[in-house]
This record gives structure tokens, C-alpha cells and sequence, in this order.
């Protein structure tokens, strides 16, 4: 198969790796070739995050470039923008309509635009926004936003929804299983 | 079996594989998490040392003693390391010896952009570059094996793009440790002038051994497709080369340096066009073009700064390029800032106000260099606060400048390197204020633990290190401690330590809230009180922002963010913060 890029973006704290994770293994348990990278430097919280997936017969370079990504998952609308030149001309992007402040909004030294959504389907018109917060806290807690978002694209994804449910369920650890696989069905759903 | 890891992950399992006995790292991204592998693991002894130096000495003395020795750094650490690494090169080894280093093309968290395969060069020891995980796992075994046939420390080099990008990864058998005999041999490991002189001319006699084996080796292969267009690559740089331009020829080179000149004239009179992609700096390049071979493309088209990759690759060979949208333009930046509720929000909140000279280091707290705050004027380099705060203060003193000088360091950079610059401030009598964010972590590279924790890098409680007596020792006299949360305790105690001459410490003991997961209630504002001021912005906090109530702008709280310090209700003239009662659901 041709080689299936996926760029999932967000804030230091969301989880995106743990998403990535999830995809990653769930290629490998699948048989493919997977490449999965993000550049994590600092521990901190709250500075944009991006990962790249990449799944095929044969994967080379760890890194998806702009303007080949067949699927943008991103965890905040802003990060949606910031990133949706990573889309090929045709490729799927699903976000959480959640907001969250960059530092630089919330020392009042920037303004966040009232118009991301607007925008994000100017450029992307089949672009889907998904109240991940919501279900993620219906699902038990509001930090499964990650599960929800996954959830969202499985229908999109060379994997099958059964497998991935099975990699959610070997790696979360405790109640987060059950928390998890709600989540990722009420992703699904949305 | 099959596993999807990253380079880090792999490179300690390999060493597991590979009859690892013992591994000594200091954290540093990218390279941090092989250590952490190698604990979790569970099977091999590691532990991080307080520095570069004596990890990779640490190291040497376990290689001596019998035990295949692993060290683990980023590349600024070895030139902390490099004294050790520039007279090891002369005695070689007894068990193998790795001394993984991991560069950090783009900067992603670095402070400069350093290639290590120049110490390669310099110490003139053999270096590996593996190209993905499964690469990153197979050349420790092949490493310690050439570090044993041609006694010599071997480098093992990573890039971001090898360390943090995971890769499906096949295990090999695993080789038990055979731990060697502790031998007493005068000559080969006392670097007297004498002997050095001796060691000297192994060396290079070596090295030409070394070339042999490049030759040979099939860490480096000709991958023979087209002729038309022959590429010599290495490391990620190969990967981004095959998905550039999949029916080019490839020379890649595994084994980095010393490079084989037979091999790589062979490849060049195979082709029509040569070119070569490394990033970083022109070390392949150099060296051929001084072997007399023609290069067409190198770093004449493809540049010296900065991470390469595919487009990169094809713009430099004129080659389509995907045809990407620009990103979006005027978006608000998103920085890395200081986690909600960290202690280091209050100091620069208060450094920031008093306009003081802040020396600052390496640590998360040299975040505080950015605006708002803008409240750190120097960074150079692990410990260089303190020693920088002093040659200041020396020369404002000649130059009749009364202003003493603000050194900002962390506990574990404290005890990397900032000590040695406190003792010399003290002995050769200073005048700078010195403030030790002592949070008994190693925060930014995500927590790991220090001499100050408590606790080993394998779990195992540990003598603490007692920061006020340590700082006594050191000669200092003025020591106090800091609560950094508590904004007028602070303000009045930098100003106290700014007005009494000489060296003064301040020591907040406030632990890492990210690392020991504490949590508080959150914060709510009333919007009735809230007057829109913005005063409370200031502390620059990722849960606070603006929102608009009829026609007035009102702070507001994001519950999940925040994590009630209280630091921000401090800044408040209007009473118009409280903390909310009840559990606090801050996603930290």
C-alpha cells in the first residue's frame, strides 16, 4: 500500500503522544511498516505539540511533509490552523472545538482569533469539528480527549477499529481502560 | 520479536542484549530517555551521574574493571566529558566502552547547534550513525565488539530525528555479561608524558586499522540502482535520501568515521553524479573533496543550519517538490511556558518587576527569558549563571557601576557545574546574588531525579543532598531561603540579598509540581470585582485570559488549567480572586 500519513497536533499536556502511540502499535500489531515521530524538548506544559504517523509497506522518512498528510487530527482549533498546510489537496481533517489559550494570549501579548473555525473551513471545507471535551467527560474524564479524538478518525484509518480497540486496551493502565474505550466509542459516534 | 520503539528505547535494549554491565548518563534531550529505558528495563545497572565528566568517567572505570560500559549524553555534554573523552582515546579500553551522544540538528531543545562527529575526528575514535531504531539496537552489539578488537572508545551518535522517532525493531538473542578481570597495567592506563607518547602512536596506528575495517564493514553498503545520480549519506539524513529520490544509488555509511576512501572512490567512479547529503556540518565532504573527488552537490546547494528532509533534498537537486499551501500567517504563537502553579512564576514575577541583570542557565526556568517577563539577559551554558554573575559584577565594580548581578540556576545544574562557580565567587570575593531553584528534579528534560531527589535513577532511596549546607561550605555566609510563591516575601528578600554586599544565596525548596504531582484547588475570578486591569496577567499562566462580559473585558479561569498557586490572586488590587472549593480536575 501507498504510505498513509497522519500529522496529529495539539498542547504539551493532551496526550498527543499517547494518541501516536496508540496508531503506531496498532499498525505493528497489523503487520505494516510504521514510523511514528514527535520532537519532545521540553517537559513543560502548554507549548504546541506535533506528531507524525507514518504507515505503509515500506517506511522511510519519520517525518510527513506539508502538503502530504492524508489525515490532520488536531486536539485544539488553533493548532488545526497552525498546521493544515500539512494537508494534501483532498486529505481529512478533524479537530476538537475546544480552545485553549497560548501563554501568549493569556499575557494579553496576543489576541486569539474569533475566527479559526471560519477559517479552518475555508481552507478545508470538509474539515470536522468534534466536541471531544464533552464526550471525553461523559466517558469519566475530561483528560480522555485523546481516545475521543482517535475515536473520531478510526473510520478514516488503513486499521482496523478492532484492532485499535485492543492496542487502547493493552496499554491504559487500570480504570483508564474502562474510561478509554468509552471514549474511544463516543468518538466514534460524534 | 517485533516491537515499535524509539532509537533511545533501542539503544538500551541493545545494550541489555549486547552484555551491558554498566551505564552512567546525565539527561539532556534527546538523549535522555536511554537511560530511563535502561532502569526500566530492570536488568542492567545504570545510574545518572551529576555531570557529563563523571558519567563517561564513570564509565571508563567500569570498562576498566571488566564490564561492557555504556555513556549516555547530548552533544553539548561531551564537551563537558571531552577531557575525559581526549586522554581515554590514548589508554583505550578494557570492556567495550559506548559513549552514546545524541546531536540536535534544528534546535529543537538545545542551546547550540554542535555536530559530535567532529569529536570523532578530533579524538580519533571510530563512530557509528545509525539511520532508524532497528539500526539504533544492531550497532551497540557491533559497537562494543569494535570497541574490544581495536581497544577504543567508540561513539554511538543520534540525531532527534533517530532518538525520538519510533521504528519497528527486531531482537536479536541476547549475549550474557562476561565481566572481564581488573588488571593492573601501569602503561596503558597512566598518561604520564612517557607513556602518552606511546599511546599516541597506537593511536594513529589504530585509526589507519580502523580504516581497513570501514573498507570492509558491512555497516557501510553501496546500495547500487541508477547510475545517473549517486548519493553518500548517513544517519536520518539516508531515510529523507530514499524518499527523495528512490532510484538514486546510495553509499551509506553506518560507520561514520574514519570513512573508507577505497569504498567511497569505487561509488563515486560508478556513477555519473555525485552528491552528498549530511546535515549539519560539511565532515564528509571535506574529507572527499580533499580525497580529490568531484562533488556536484553538497553544501554549495543543501545547508549547514537546521534539520534536512526530503523537499530539502529535491529542491537541491531540482527535483518536483509536493506542492504545499504556506502555512497560515499572524497566528498566535504558542512558546512553552511555565506549567500552572510552578514556582518559577512567582521569581519572575518579581525579577521581572525589579529590572535587575539576571545571569540565567539551562533549565526550565530559562523561560523567563521570554516576553512578558523578559527577565533573563544571559544564557550560555550549564553553570555558566553563577560564574558569568561574577566576571560581571568584577568588571561593574572597576567600571564604578553600582549594580549587582542576579545568577538564576537550578538544583541539578547547580550540582552539573554551577558549584565550582559559587566556590570561586566566594574565594575571589564577589558580589552577585545567587538564586537556587532547588525543586529536587531535573525539570526540564522531564524529571529526573538528581543527588537532591532522594532517590537513584533505579528507584533506590539515596543521601540527599542538604542545599543550605552544601552552599555554607562552599564559603558563602549570606544564606536564605526563598518561598517563591509568596510574591512580597520575595520581592523583600531579593531586595535584601541586592543590598548586602557580597555574595548572597537564595534557596526556594518549592518542589517541581509536574514532577511530585501536586495538586491544588483551582482559582475562580468574580467577574462583579474583576475591573479588566490586568494586572494578574502578568504572571503570564496558560489558565488565565481575557473574556468579554457585556461591554467590559474580565479575567477569566480555566478550571481544567489551573492548579491554585495563588500567584496570580497576589497580583489582584480588587480582591476579585478566590480559590474554588472542591477537587481540582487541572489536566497536568
Amino acid at each position: 500500500m501507498q504510505i498513509f500519513n497522519i500529522v496529529i497536533a495539539g498542547v504539551g499536556g493532551q496526550g498527543v503522544l499517547m494518541a501516536s502511540k496508540v496508531l503506531a502499535e496498532s499498525a505493528l500489531v497489523s503487520g505494516m511498516d510504521v514510523k511514528q515521530n514527535e520532537v519532545h524538548g521540553m517537559a513543560q506544559r502548554g507549548g504546541s505539540v506535533i506528531s507524525f504517523v507514518r504507515i505503509g509497506d515500506q517506511v522511510n522518512s519519520p517525518v510527513v511533509m506539508p502538503g502530504s498528510a492524508d489525515l490532520l487530527i488536531s486536539f485544539e482549533p488553533l493548532e488545526a490552523l497552525r498546521y493544515i498546510h500539512y494537508l494534501k489537496p483532498g486529505g481529512r481533517l478533524i479537530y476538537s472545538k475546544v480552545s485553549i489559550n497560548p501563554s501568549t494570549v493569556a499575557s494579553g501579548l496576543a489576541i486569539y482569533p474569533d475566527d479559526v473555525e471560519q477559517q479552518i473551513a475555508a481552507i478545508c471545507a470538509e474539515a470536522q469539528g468534534i466536541e471531544a471535551l464533552a464526550i471525553a467527560r461523559e466517558a469519566g474524564n475530561g483528560k480522555a480527549v485523546n481516545m475521543v479524538m482517535v475515536g473520531s478518525v478510526m473510520k478514516h484509518l488503513p486499521l482496523k477499529e478492532e484492532v485499535i480497540t485492543e492496542v487502547v486496551k493493552k496499554i491504559s493502565q487500570g480504570k483508564g481502560v474502562e474510561v478509554n474505550l468509552k471514549a474511544l466509542a463516543g468518538g466514534a459516534a460524534a | 520479536m517485533k516491537k515499535i520503539i524509539s532509537g533511545n528505547e533501542a539503544i538500551a535494549l541493545g545494550f541489555g542484549d549486547s552484555g551491558g554491565v554498566f551505564a552512567s548518563g546525565y539527561p539532556g534531550t534527546p538523549s535522555t530517555e536511554t537511560l530511563e529505558e535502561v532502569a526500566r528495563l530492570g536488568e542492567v545497572y545504570c545510574e545518572w551521574a551529576p555531570n557529563e565528566k563523571v558519567a563517561l568517567e564513570s564509565a571508563i572505570g567500569g570498562s576498566i574493571a571488566g564490564g561492557r560500559s555504556l555513556s549516555t549524553m547530548k552533544h553539548v555534554g561531551v564537551n563537558v566529558a571531552a577531557d575525559a573523552l581526549l586522554t581515554l582515546t590514548y589508554t583505550g579500553v578494557n570492556a567495550g566502552l559506548i559513549l552514546m551522544v545524541s546531536d540536535d540538528p534544528g534546535m529543537h531543545s538545545s542551546q547550540n547547534e554542535q555536530d559530535s562527529r567532529n569529536y570523532a575526528k578530533f579524538a580519533k575514535v571510530p563512530m557509528l550513525d545509525p539511520s532508524d531504531s532497528q539500526e539504533a539496537y544492531d550497532f551497540v552489539k557491533v559497537g562494543f565488539e569494535i570497541s574490544e578488537q581495536f581497544d577504543t572508545p567508540l561513539m554511538l551518535r543520534t540525531t532527534t530525528r533517530i532518538s525520538h522517532a519510533k521504528g519497528v525493531v527486531i531482537q536479536q538473542d541476547k549475549i550474557a555479561p562476561q565481566i572481564g578481570e581488573w588488571v593492573k597495567d601501569v602503561p596503558k592506563y597512566v598518561m604520564l608524558p612517557n607513556f602518552g607518547k606511546l599511546k599516541h602512536i597506537e593511536v594513529e596506528a589504530r585509526l589507519l586499522k580502523l580504516q581497513e575495517y570501514a573498507e570492509t564493514t558491512p555497516l557501510n553498503r553501496i546500495e547500487m540502482r541508477e547510475t545517473e545520480l549517486g548519493i553518500i549519506t548517513s544517519g536520518v539524513a539516508y531515510q529523507h535520501v530514499r524518499e527523495a529520490c528512490p532510484d538514486a544509488s546510495v553509499l551509506k555509511l553506518g560507520m561514520i568515521h574514519p570513512l573508507p576512501a577505497r569504498k567511497i572512490r569505487e561509488f563515486a567512479k560508478s556513477v555519473k553524479r555525485l552528491v552528498i547529503v549530511e546535515e549539519m556540518d560539511a565532515i564528509f565532504e571535506e574529507q572527499i573533496r580533499a580525497m580529490g573527488i568531484d562533488v556536484e552537490i553538497g553544501k554549495n546547494k543543501l545547508p549547514l543550519c537546521g534539520e534536512i528532509n526530503a523537499d530539502i533534498i529535491r529542491t537541491a537537486l531540482e527535483l518536483t517538490v509536493t506542492g504545499a499551501t504556506p502555512p497560515v500567517e499572524g497566528l498566535p504563537q504558542r512558546p512553552p511556558v511555565f506549567c500552572p502553579s510552578c514556582a518559577h512564576r512567582g521569581l519572575f514575577t518579581i525579577l521581572s518587576k525589579l529590572k535587575v541583570f539576571v545571569s540565567g542557565d539551562i533549565g526550565c526556568y530559562t523561560l523567563g527569558a521570554l516576553p512578558p517577563m523578559s527577565a533573563m539577559h544571559s544564557v550560555i551554558d550549564m553553570g555558566a549563571s553563577i560564574s558569568a554573575a561574577h566576571g560581571m559584577a568584577k568588571v561593574n565594580a572597576i567600571a564604578g557601576r553600582d549594580e549587582k548581578p542576579v545568577a538564576v540556576i537550578g538544583d541539578s545544574t547547580f550540582f552539573h557545574s554551577g558549584m565550582t562557580g559559587l566556590m570561586s565567587m566566594a574565594y575571589n570575593g564577589g558580589n552577585a546574588l545567587v538564586i537556587i531553584m532547588d525543586n529536587r528534579t531535573t525539570g526540564m528534560t522531564g524529571g529526573q531525579e538528581n543527588p537532591g531527589s532522594g532517590v537513584t535513577l533505579q528507584g533506590i532511596p539515596a543521601r540527599q543532598v542538604e542545599m543550605v549546607p552544601l552552599v555554607k561550605a562552599l564559603g558563602i555566609d549570606n544564606v536564605a531561603e526563598l518561598n517563591a510563591y509568596d510574591l512580597k516575601e520575595t520581592e523583600a528578600a531579593i531586595k535584601k540579598g541586592l543590598e548586602t554586599p557580597g555574595p548572597y544565596v537564595l534557596i526556594d525548596k518549592n518542589p517541581c509540581i509536574l514532577r511530585y504531582k501536586i495538586r491544588k484547588p483551582a482559582m475562580n475570578v468574580d467577574e462583579e470585582k474583576c475591573t479588566g486591569c490586568r494586572a494578574c496577567l502578568k504572571v503570564t499562566c496558560m489558565a488565565l485570559g481575557l473574556i468579554t462580559v457585556g461591554e467590559k473585558q474580565k479575567v477569566r479561569v480555566d478550571p481544567n488549567v489551573c492548579n491554585g498557586c495563588g500567584i496570580c490572586m497576589q497580583m489582584c488590587k480588587f480582591d476579585a480572586m478566590h480559590t474554588l472549593e472542591g477537587e481540582n480536575n487541572a489536566n497536568l
